[in-house]
């Protein structure tokens, strides 16, 4: 893509300045320039579809309709809702840090759009292929663990920092089941670029990794701090949190870097494990839409249903929960791998069952293990406290 | 299965009391027994704790301001024995003084909060509770609102506030 | 090498979103665990100890709806069923089946709010709270019918209430006797099989039945505790002796045996509307004003009656010096009283279970503050 982009530009200047002719490197910026205009704005196009699909959904859940206001079924809610953050009054604490009170909605954007560079929008549509793109994406995605930290510590707000805490510890402890996760799949496509595991996918890896696809999915919706793990903004206790502080268009960033985050990992995960762009006929881009808004659909449905999790919960479940199961995944997929080489005629079905077979099982074993007791309600009486038992002195002296 | 609670008779009541403890009934009449204010803590620690009468549940603590005295009521409850009881003390005769009378706090922990709003809103001092702090109204408030001689007018309280 | 670390301390301010009202809490943390709580309240204090010795006993009626601001038709049963034992009117009996049936109907409203801010404290994002207030909604439309308000009703005088009910409210009442068994079996199945929940609240908070009894702790938080204690039975008023139903008890103590009790309180007093509504009889509602006066002048005297609220014992003294207005009232709140094992509940718990312990207790602050 980055070549016809670069030939098309080439032609029409000079089709169209026929004097000057610019440098290569010119050329190159201004190819760049255009292609992240448009993924940046196709992402932001996606950010307001998404706010406007959350918000409908969820009142479909709660048995109303949702916004329908603004446009026609309430499709210009989102605008509406950006136009009001604008106007907003900015107000900066007078004991904050400014300087890094400023930047910390930055920092939470930022990285969100640069995952974008390396996701195959069709064979060939892609912005940059790095050959260890799947170590890239990973690496990216922590930052914004830095950006809640430096929003809280700059808003000198006691509160702020309490969830901001939380949210760090929860990011750092769910890296590693999701990083480990993603090493089943390494193993089997012999590449870290995700180029290359788009085309290998003849069969999508969820049907032949599930162990992989659901701690990968548990992992990334607790990196978006999205329900149930949304413990960072619980609303119903601390208020929002480390976002307490915020108003106004940076406020409006952090809100953006949340759907823009979660539309990220819908991508991501529709990348290695639905297939990407594979399909018949219509071309890769619509397919990868269609998957990533079936990820989506499932995140809503989710927040609509469950309660959230306590930090102490989250955290057991992370070390004692997910990390034992992608080392089991590790184990099973690399002696998988290794009686079924590559180049062998229906290799992923061979991986695949054995993977069901063999690895599946543990999700029933780690869930009895980490399930709350339930009361042992034949041995206890059912009163404990004995009403009525004696009978007062004026009865006695009756008698 | 469910067993119905019975009202101890007042007269009955006090005449077990005075048995007990000599010299604490001051007088009594067919719903409440009226009780020397020394005496309280006695009595409500013999009462709770005597099988026959066993008053485990404090239903509520309320104080009356009749004019010349005040009158401190104790309603008593008992699961075990199935009955309730009334009982009262009158305290703080004469106006200049500030009433005391003993808390019951080290008996039932119930009449934390109950014996806080008497001190806020009547100002009925009691003696060896932990925490005796006004609880409804703010710390600075001027009087005891609902004495029958408080001035129920937002600007003397103000005006008085700023004095202190 | 070993790490200095200071407690915090935070002020959950009277603004707060989980509060259940103006109620704040200054709250000492280790790190997740709270070490220390101290509740301060007062910012609803309206002073309706001291309005009642202005106006006539039946425009007190009119204090009491707003003290416990969900429950309003069972503090106006307190009050009335306290001003009757001291005039000694008896009341009429048709209008002691309407008044029955709107306590219980008002108890399953108080309960539904109870336990749909439960889980919306929780996290749950709103869904269990709006199938609640769902349901709650035909509630309030049935009292608007009975006395033309949905929240603040003073529906019931000294002797019976204020008004019969319409052609319409026996129909609306019909159908939502059919309607509602199903939909608390909507609601409880979507939460009682919930693993979260469970490990949000199983264990959290226990009270042992000796400590709630000290504390003067009555209600749906004594019953988990597994005393069998409920002043409808034990001490009974009204026509309650003449209807079946039963007290349902847990003996965890804790916050998950809190929420499922009051699940199954409201199934019981749906069986109490019912048979309200099979022994009703046509008749007056209210006394002629010729035996009971619109200016009521009780004899001198005092008196205390309590009745088994949606949050437990709610008391009303009443002291009459025989003039047309009380000479002292005094509240027993069971909000207020109910707080007092706060502190006690909460040490040693995290911080995430510090809204869900206090949303177990259910208080509402006008009745803490009155």
């Amino acid at each position: 893509m980055f070549e016809f982009i670069y030939n098309i530009l080439d032609f029409s200047i000079d089709l169209f300045i026929k004097d000057i002719k610019f440098e290569n490197y010119i050329l190159t910026a201004l190819t760049g320039i255009i292609i992240a205009f448009a993924i940046i704005n196709g992402v932001l196009g996606g950010v307001l579809a998404l706010i406007w699909g959350e918000r409908r959904l969820l009142g479909r859940f709660q048995q109303r309709t949702g916004p329908n206001r603004w446009g026609p079924q309430g499709i210009l809610t989102s605008t509406a809702d950006a136009i009001k953050v604008m106007f907003k009054e900015d107000i900066v604490p007078e004991e904050a840090d400014k300087y890094i009170f400023n930047v910390a909605p930055l920092l939470l954007v930022i990285p969100v759009f640069i995952i974008f560079s390396v996701i195959p929008f069709g064979i060939s549509l892609y912005a940059v292929d790095i050959n260890v793109s799947v170590l890239f994406i990973l690496a990216v995605t922590s930052i914004s663990g830095l950006s809640i930290i430096c929003a809280a510590w700059a808003s000198a707000n006691r509160i702020a920092i309490f969830s901001a805490l939380r949210s760090v510890a929860m990011l750092i402890s769910y890296e590693i089941p999701v990083g480990l996760s993603l090493v089943g799949i390494l193993l089997i496509c012999e590449s870290m670029s995700v180029m290359d595991i788009v085309i290998y996918q003849k069969i999508p890896f969820i049907l032949i990794q599930p162990v992989a696809a659901m701690v990968f999915f548990l992992g990334s919706l607790a990196e978006i701090n999205r329900t149930p793990f949304d413990l960072t903004e619980a609303e119903s206790e601390l208020a929002a949190g480390y976002q307490n502080d915020y108003s106004g268009m940076k406020w409006g960033l952090f809100y953006l870097g949340e759907f823009a985050a979660a539309i990220a990992a819908a991508t991501v995960f529709s990348t290695l494990f639905l297939g990407g762009p594979n399909g018949p006929i219509l071309p890769g881009i619509f397919w990868l839409t269609v998957k990533v808004i079936a990820v989506l659909f499932v995140i809503i449905w989710i927040r609509a249903s469950w309660p959230r999790f306590r930090i102490d919960q989250v955290l057991n479940l992370a070390w004692k929960g997910l990390f034992e199961l992608t080392l089991v995944n590790i184990i099973v997929t690399s002696i998988a791998v290794i009686i079924w080489t590559d180049g062998e005629a229906n290799r992923l079905i061979y991986i695949g069952l054995a993977n069901w077979i063999f690895a599946f099982p543990f999700v029933f074993l780690i869930f009895k293990m980490l399930k709350t007791k339930n009361y042992d309600s034949d041995n206890k009486k059912l009163i404990r406290y004995p009403v009525g038992s004696e009978t007062p002195k004026f009865h006695k002296e009756k008698n | 299965m469910y067993k119905i609670m019975n009202e101890w008779n007042g007269k009955t009541l006090g005449k077990e009391i005075n048995n007990q403890i000599a010299d604490s009934v001051v007088d009594s009449d067919n719903d409440s027994v009226f009780i020397d204010s020394q005496k309280i803590y006695e009595v409500m620690k013999f009462l709770k704790e005597t099988s026959g009468f066993s008053f485990d549940l404090l239903s509520s603590i309320t104080a009356v301001d009749y004019i010349d005295h005040f009158e401190v009521v104790y309603h008593l409850k008992s699961l075990i024995t199935l009955s309730k009881a009334t009982i009262k003390t009158k305290v703080g005769f004469g106006r200049q003084n500030q009433p005391e009378i003993d808390s019951v706090y080290s008996l039932w922990k119930g009449a934390d909060f109950q014996e806080r709003e008497a001190f806020d809103l009547m100002g009925i001092h009691f003696n060896n509770h932990p925490n005796l702090k006004r609880i409804l109204l703010w710390d600075g408030f001027p009087g005891h609102p609902l004495r029958k001689d408080f001035v129920t007018n937002s600007q003397s309280i103000i005006e008085e506030e700023n004095e202190n | 090498m070993s790490i200095k670390s200071e407690p915090i301390t935070i002020n959950l301010g009277p603004q707060h979103p989980s509060t259940h009202g103006v109620f704040r809490m200054r709250v000492t943390f280790d790190g997740e665990t709270i070490i220390d709580v101290e509740p301060i309240f007062g910012y609803l204090h309206r002073g309706s100890e001291k309005l009642a010795e202005e106006r006539t006993y039946t425009q007190v009626v009119t204090l009491t709806d707003r003290m416990d601001y969900v429950s309003s038709m069972l503090n106006n049963q307190g009050y009335i069923l306290a001003v009757e034992k001291l005039s000694s009117i008896q009341p009429e009996t048709r209008g002691v089946w309407l008044r029955m049936i709107a306590s219980e109907l008002q108890r399953i409203a108080s309960h539904l709010v109870a336990v749909g801010f439960l889980i919306q404290d929780l996290g749950a994002w709103g869904t269990p709270l709006t199938y609640a207030m769902r349901e709650r909604e035909k509630i309030l439309q049935m009292f608007e019918m009975l006395c033309g308000a949905r929240i603040t009703n003073s529906y019931l005088r000294p002797g019976g209430v204020f008004m019969d009910a319409p052609e319409q409210f026996w129909n609306n009442l019909t159908s939502f006797i059919e309607e509602f068994p199903s939909a608390i079996d909507e609601l409880e199945k979507l939460l009682t099989s919930n693993e979260i929940i469970f490990s949000r609240t199983k264990d959290v908070a226990v009270l042992t039945p000796e400590q709630a009894i000290n504390a003067s702790i009555t209600g749906p938080i004594l019953r988990s505790t597994g005393v069998q204690w409920d002043l409808r039975k034990n001490d009974p008023y009204d026509f309650y002796d003449k209807v079946e139903f039963d007290i349902p008890t847990h003996n965890a103590g804790d916050n998950y045996s809190r929420y499922l009790l009051r699940v199954q309180e409201m199934r019981e007093s749906l069986k109490i509307v019912k048979q309200c509504v099979d022994f009703i009889e046509p008749g007056p509602v209210r006394p002629h004003h010729d035996e009971v006066p619109f200016l009521l002048r009780p004899p001198k005297g005092d008196c205390y009656v309590a009745i088994e609220g949606s949050k437990g014992e709610l008391g009303f003294y009443l002291v009459s010096d025989g003039s047309i207005s009380p000479y002292r009232w005094h509240v027993r709140s069971s909000s207020l009283i109910n707080l007092t094992l706060l502190r006690d509940m909460l040490i040693g718990t995290l911080f995430g279970d510090l809204f869900v312990t206090f949303g177990g207790i259910d208080i509402n602050m006008g009745e803490v503050d009155r």
